[in-house]
Formats: C-alpha cells, structure tokens, sequence
C-alpha cells in the first residue's frame, strides 16, 4: 500500500446516491470532509459525512473491522469493504457506489435477498447422517486444512458482485455460492457431495465462470476463489472430491 | 412465511409518510440472530409457529467477531474437569456468580461443544483429529495450580465459525426469518407476553408480532464507551426497551474491559495471543503481569490485566507521546504458529496499524468489551423480576443481553460463546414447552402507538442537536468517568453529564424524514437506548461502595462481602428516575476467597 505523506487529509468523498421516495435515477453527491488521517478507514469518511452534513445518506456497516460483511462497496472502483479500505490505500478522493448487480434500494444500499437465495440453494450446512455418539467426529489437521481456505467467507458479496458474468445473468449462483459448496464438499465429515455437484454443474452453476479472477481480487478474507471454483469443477468432471 | 394478517394504515401529521402497520400471529418470536438467537431458534424449529427478528442479517451478528475459543473441559490434550471449570468461573466472576448457574454451565460446556461439532463446526484438530485445546485467561487445573488447556477454537475466528454453523443449521431446518427488522417495543398484557413491535428498515413499516413467547438475544451495549470492541449495532435495544417497560436489569455496574484492544480504534485483538505465549509489556520493556500476578501471569483475568495495565500507565510507564498504551509481544512466537492459531489478528495489526506482529511491537490499550450485567434470567432462560425469582410467563432472554448470572463480577474468556449456546439452547427447550401450553394472548388495539409516536416525533422534530454529537459526548464521559477506574467524585460527574445529554437527547433532529434504510432515525432511536442503559449503569456503580471484579472504585478498593455480596437490581421509576434494588448470590458450593492468582 502506497503511505500518503501528508498527515491530515481533506476528502473529497463522490458518492452515488438514490433515494426511490423522489429519484428517477442515481445522482452524485460530492463531500468535503476535513480532518482525516491517513489511518483513518474509507468507513470513517462516509460516518463523517454521514453524521455531520447529512443523515439521510445511507449504506450498512456493523462490526466495522471487516468480519461482518455489511459494508461490501464499490470503493474508487474496486469492490471492498469500507470498514477495510484506508485512506493510506485510497488518498483524498474517495468515489463509492452500491456493489454491482444487485437491486439499489437506496444510496449503497442493495437488496441482498437474490444473494441470500444463491447460498442458500447449494445446501450450506453439514449434510452427516450417522451417529457419532458423545464425542466428536475425528477429522486429521490435514483434512481439516484442505476446506480451511473457504471457511472463512463473510457472505459479504464483494466476489459475487465483482463477477463480469453475474453482472447481465442474475440467475448465475455465483463465486460465493460456490465458496460456500467448496466448504463442504471438501470437509472430510460431509456426505452430501452429490447433492451439492448437481446444483452446481447445471446450467447457472459453476460452468458459467470465465474464471476473470475479480472474485478472487476483491476477496476481503483473502480466499482464493477462484481456485475453489476450479476445485468444484474438477471435481465435477473426476467425480470425486 | 410471514403470517401477515392485516395491514393497516395509520395516517400521520405534516407531509410524513403514512405508517403501514402489519400484524403477525406466532407462537415463540425470538429477537436477536447471534449465537444465543440461533440457537434458541435450532430448539424451536419444527415444534411450534416460529420466528427470528434480527436488525441485522443473522450473518453479521457480533458473534461472528469473537476469536479465541469456547471453553469445556473435554480433557483432549491434558487432565481437566467442569468441577475446576465452575471454580475457575466462579473465582473469575469475583464470587458474584451465581453458582449453580456456573455449575449448569459448565457441566453442559462439554456435550454444547460436541453438539457443534456435530453441526459441521470446523475446530481445529489435534493430531489424533479430536478437537483441540488451548490455555485461556483465569482457566486454570485444579483451582488455580497452572493454566490448562480448556479452550477448543477454529484459529481465531471461532465466533465466526459458531454463528456461520449454527445459521447453517437454521437454513436447514427452514427456520422463518426476519432480516433487518429492529424490535422497538414489547407488549406485556396481564403479567405475561403478549406481543412484540418491530421496525423494517427496508420500507419503514411497523411489525406488531402478537406471540405467546418472545426471547431476547440482542448482544451487548459496548456503545455507551469511546472506545470498544463492539460493533456499531452493539446499542443495548433488547435490555433498553424491556427496561422502559418495567423489566428491571441485573448488575449493570458490571462492564469487561478487554486488555488488548488496538490502540485508538479499539479492535479486539484476542486474548488467545496471550493463551499462545504472547505478553505484555511496558514502556521499558518489561513483562509486567510478573508482579501483578506471579503464577499465571499475563493469563490473569482481564479485569486485573486491564487495572495492571491502566496503573502501569498511570505511573507513568506506557508510551507514546501520550504515554497511553502499551505492548503486545508476539515476536518470540514461532511465525508459523501466528499463521495457524492466530491469522486474523495479525491481518488486523497489518491492516489498521501497519506493523507486521511477527517483527513489531503491538500498540494496545483496553477496550469496552462485554456487559456482565443485563436482562435478569434464571437456568432456563426465563426473565425474572425481583428477588423472589417472579417470572413474566413468556418473557426469555439469553447472551450477553441477559444476566443469568454465570459471570458475576467478570467474565472469563471464552464463557461468553459457552454462555451463548448453553443458555440460548436452554431458552429455546423452554420456550417450546411454555408454548404447548399457554392460549394465545390478546393484543391491544393500537400496541404499536407508542412506537409510531417516538418515530413520528423524531421525524417531526426541529431541534437542534445532532444525534451523533450526543453519543459522541456521551461515549467519551462513560470512557472518562465510568470505565476501568470509578470514584465517587468521577460518577457524581458523569451522572450529571448523562442529564444533560438525556435534555439535549429530548431535542434531537434527524435530517432523513424517509421511509427506505432511515439510519438517520434508527440511530436516534438507539442512541434512547444507549442513554437509559448508561444510567442505569451509573447509577448502580455510583451506589456498590466496594471493588469487585470489573468495578474498581479508587475510593474503595477492597471487596466488602459483608455489605455487597449481592446482586443490584435497577428499576425505572414512573417519573424517569432509576431506583435500585437487591438480591441474593446463589453461592453454596464454593466459599469466597482472597482472588489472587
């Protein structure tokens, strides 16, 4: 990350806004926030702009240190979390808009229901069916890392909505859909592999990636997931994980 | 899924948009989707008319940030016992525990761990691929010898894990949810439940819920402090809006303040770095746990890790130009441990604070991190009243909003997700029983009237002061006044400034009069709740003249069993005033000792 020199910056914060109540269409709404640092997240900026020059701008945040997974935007182009994003990385201009995709409900707001939908259509739980009695089921540190990687999904839909193929296709399920399969189908407790292939090897599943690696880039956990998709799909075509 | 039987419109004044009122009819709603909510939900589902209401999306719960472990004493890696588990629970809490609850604890600790095992939890393995364990603050073998390894963790990610599996397990099971709802009232008919009245962020519409059974899971409150480890949603509704109704809350003067937050900005950085060989240190470099607790060191309990930490600083000893924090060492940790066991705080010290943990010194200073003090409940999550243990028939709590209370006077690492899933699953069996039984209440016409007025009114409201300059100001005189170190003098002080900001809250104005994600007002309404449970908070450390775990009072500093062995119990008053009362501690199996350690 490249270190802005100077200590206190003034932002000139571009933010894409909506609001369905009176907007035909988005419009762009220029800040001048004062006094930030280097140090200072893209989150920061937006709160100031926020609570002391105008409330009605709205966009989700929650835990504010990127494990939420509420405040997935589109920050000076790149999809990513606000709360993760310093000013160090960005400098003084800062343009955000609402992740890509996905309906606008207002300002950076989108409808996350689609997304939700797609998770939850590859059967995102442990699919075990016997009985391991009082104790746990054993699981070697070798196994347990083979899956590690896609645990760590926050179903923040950076990937998802960096996606150029899920852009014009809503219907495709999507890289964090398929990060969430890879979870299972690659823990060696799970039994519901089959299941999982089917939904994913049809048309909207994993075949649609063109593997642009966005997902992989906008990732803010870091998981490789585009590699967990080409897991998927070789898994597919070998039959067997 | 929704059972929306009616909509009605309610008109408004001025040009405001109409309210839309839907009414909705289950058996058991459940207000919150971390950890405890979700597992309440698991216990529910399939048994009755259910549903989760959570202002959130379940996904983004403040479970999901906690790191280090869940404790149990499953004895996979060395000798270990719930026996020693409850005494270290009890010794942790400053006696103030209430011991069966521990006991109950601890003792389900174990088969609570299994259990999410057997929900897909990915923990971390041994060799022989059992769960793994590791050594957390004030867990100790045979009451106190040495450290044990109890904790059983996923990296350091283990909330996210707990609150990703068992949101797993509610898809599953098909379990009714409600996203990005805000509950806002409840309605108590009678002496029992009748109802529950939310706000949808989407569409600003009011929900009134009529049900026969409602269990609060809301989290905490760390948001009445500057700085802390808590999510920005972390307001405290589900204790605030029971609390206006009558509900008392149980030792709220109680608050956790984490030893290793990042400096300024408060992000938790686990105590786990500590459970892998981390340590303190002082501006001279030294490890200064050694003199403050010379057995397990910088594994103390984080109420006497964060007071060693604010007296190291106060003597001048902590660095900066400020001289006001100091350092987490991991640098002798062997770097690939801090790649297996502790990946995602390093990411955080690498990505807020620029340094790289594995050849850096860590900036840290305490955070605002866990209200002990909450909803009183009894073993089966029931809301309890008074201190002949008086039930609302209906009426649940559990987690960190609710105070069982199995922490006492401070909690000890890792019991919070114990805490969450032990009571959150003891809630839900509850609940479904109650509601085999009980007819469905009657609700009152216009039970969302009250709800629709405070909106109305913020809408309407040409004041002058900014919601966020309020907090502001109340979070720094909570931080200044009312956090690790209280005196008399500091809380008269603070009590005074809650007045004042409780007037300028009366005059607060919001800029978005809209229907559609109004955080603008959402904020304002949580910020209600953030004042009431800051009183409540003074106002019962203002009263406890003792030191006892979290509360540390300059002014008396010893822990006075005689006076203060009980639990406060704070009510609102009909004019708006706090009064407190007491009760007993259910103690019995452990006397009180002198907590050294």
């Amino acid at each position: 990350m490249e270190q802005v020199a100077a200590d206190i910056l003034t932002v000139t914060l571009r933010v894409k806004r909506f609001n369905p109540a009176v907007d035909r269409k988005p419009h762009w709404q220029v800040f001048t926030v004062e006094g930030m640092e280097p140090t200072d997240r893209v989150l920061d900026v937006l709160h100031q702009a926020k609570w002391h020059q105008d409330g009605s701008l709205s966009f989700r945040r929650s835990c504010a240190h990127g494990v939420c997974g509420s405040d997935a935007m589109v920050i000076n182009g790149a999809n990513g979390l606000a709360c993760q994003v310093l000013l160090s990385a960005t400098g003084p201009d800062v343009t955000v808009e609402a992740i890509r995709g996905l309906p606008v409900v207002k300002d950076l707001v989108v409808d996350m229901q689609p997304f939700f939908a797609q998770y939850r259509s590859v059967l995102p739980w442990l699919v075990a069916e016997g009985d391991p009695g009082y104790t746990e089921r054993r699981q070697s540190p070798e196994q347990r890392a083979r899956f590690d990687d896609t645990t760590k999904c926050i179903l923040c839909a950076a990937c998802t909505t960096s996606c150029p193929v899920f852009w014009p296709n809503g219907s495709y399920v999507g890289p964090a859909a398929i990060v969430q399969a890879h979870r299972f189908i690659f823990d060696s407790r799970d039994e519901g592999t089959a299941d999982r292939l089917e939904v994913l090897s049809d048309r909207s599943g994993v075949w649609r990636c063109r593997t642009a690696f966005n997902c992989t880039n906008a990732c803010p956990r870091g998981i490789r997931v585009t590699e967990a998709i080409q897991e998927v799909k070789r898994t597919i075509l070998s039959d067997r994980v | 899924m929704a059972l929306a039987l009616i909509s009605t419109q309610v008109g408004a004044p001025g040009t405001l948009d109409p309210v839309h009122v839907h009414h909705h009819r289950y058996d058991a709603v459940i207000v919150g989707a971390g950890g405890a909510g979700l597992r309440a939900a698991i216990e529910v589902a399939g048994t009755c008319r259910a549903a989760v209401l959570s202002k959130l999306h379940p996904t983004r719960s403040h479970t999901g940030a906690a790191q280090g472990g869940m404790c149990a004493a499953l004895a996979n890696v060395e000798e270990d016992s719930s026996e020693w588990h409850t005494f270290d629970t009890i010794k942790g809490g400053d006696y103030l525990v209430d011991q069966t609850a521990a006991r109950v604890m601890c003792a389900e600790a174990v088969d609570a761990v299994i259990e999410l095992e057997h929900f897909g939890l990915p923990f971390n393995r041994t060799t022989d691929g059992r769960i793994d364990q590791r050594r957390f603050g004030g867990h100790t073998r045979n009451h106190g010898q040495a450290p044990v390894r109890r904790a059983c963790y996923s990296a350091d990610r283990t909330g996210h894990m707990i609150l990703q599996t068992l949101y797993q397990q509610c898809v599953k099971r098909g379990v009714t949810f409600f996203d990005e709802l805000m509950a806002l009232d409840v309605v108590l008919d009678d002496g029992r439940v009748a109802g529950v009245v939310a706000y949808e962020l989407a569409t600003g519409d009011l929900h009134v819920f009529a049900t026969k059974a409602l269990l609060f899971a809301t989290g905490g409150f760390g948001k009445v402090f500057k700085v802390t480890s808590n999510a920005h949603a972390l307001t405290g509704d589900g204790p605030g809006l029971l609390f206006r109704r009558g509900i008392p809350l149980q030792d709220m003067e109680f608050f956790q303040f984490h030893p290793t937050g990042i400096y300024k900005l408060g992000i938790l950085l686990s105590e786990a770095a500590r459970g892998e060989g981390g340590v303190l240190r002082n501006a001279q470099g030294e490890r200064f746990m050694e003199r403050y607790a010379p057995t397990v060191k910088d594994l103390a309990p984080r109420d006497l890790v964060s007071r060693a930490m604010l007296t190291e600083i106060r003597e001048g000893r902590g660095l900066g130009p400020d001289a006001d924090f100091l350092h987490l060492d991991l640098t002798h940790l062997p770097p690939d441990q801090i790649d297996a066991k502790l990946p995602d705080i390093a990411d955080f010290v690498r990505t807020y604070q620029g340094l790289e943990p594995k050849i850096d010194l860590i900036p840290i200073q305490p955070t605002a991190h866990y209200a002990m003090g909450g909803i009183p409940t009894n073993l089966d999550a029931e809301v309890v009243i008074d201190a002949a243990g008086t039930t609302v028939p209906g009426l649940y709590a559990a987690g960190e909003c609710a105070c069982v209370s199995v922490h006492g006077a401070n909690r000890l690492g890792t019991n919070s997700l114990l805490d969450i899933v032990v009571f959150g699953r003891r809630g839900g069996r509850a609940m479904a029983a109650f509601v085999a039984d009980a007819s469905q209440p009657d609700l009152p016409a216009d039970a969302g009237g009250d709800v629709r007025r405070r909106i109305e009114a913020l809408k309407a409201s040409s004041g002058g002061e900014r919601v966020a300059v309020v907090r502001h100001q109340l979070q720094e005189h909570m931080m200044l006044e009312a956090s690790v170190f209280r005196t008399e003098e500091s809380l008269t002080k603070v009590a005074g400034h809650l007045g004042e900001l409780r007037a300028r809250y009366g005059d607060a104005v919001i800029d978005d009069k809209g229907a559609v994600f109004n955080y603008d007002l959402t904020e304002a309404l949580e910020l209600g709740y953030l004042l009431d449970l800051a009183e409540t908070l003074v106002v019962s450390a203002r009263a406890r003249t003792e030191s006892r775990g979290a509360h540390f009072r300059d002014d008396h500093p010893s822990r006075d069993d005689a006076n203060w062995m009980r639990h406060t119990l704070a009510h609102r008053e009909a004019d708006g005033s706090v009064r407190l009362s007491y009760k007993p501690v259910d103690g019995g199996l452990y006397e009180p000792m002198e907590r050294k350690y």
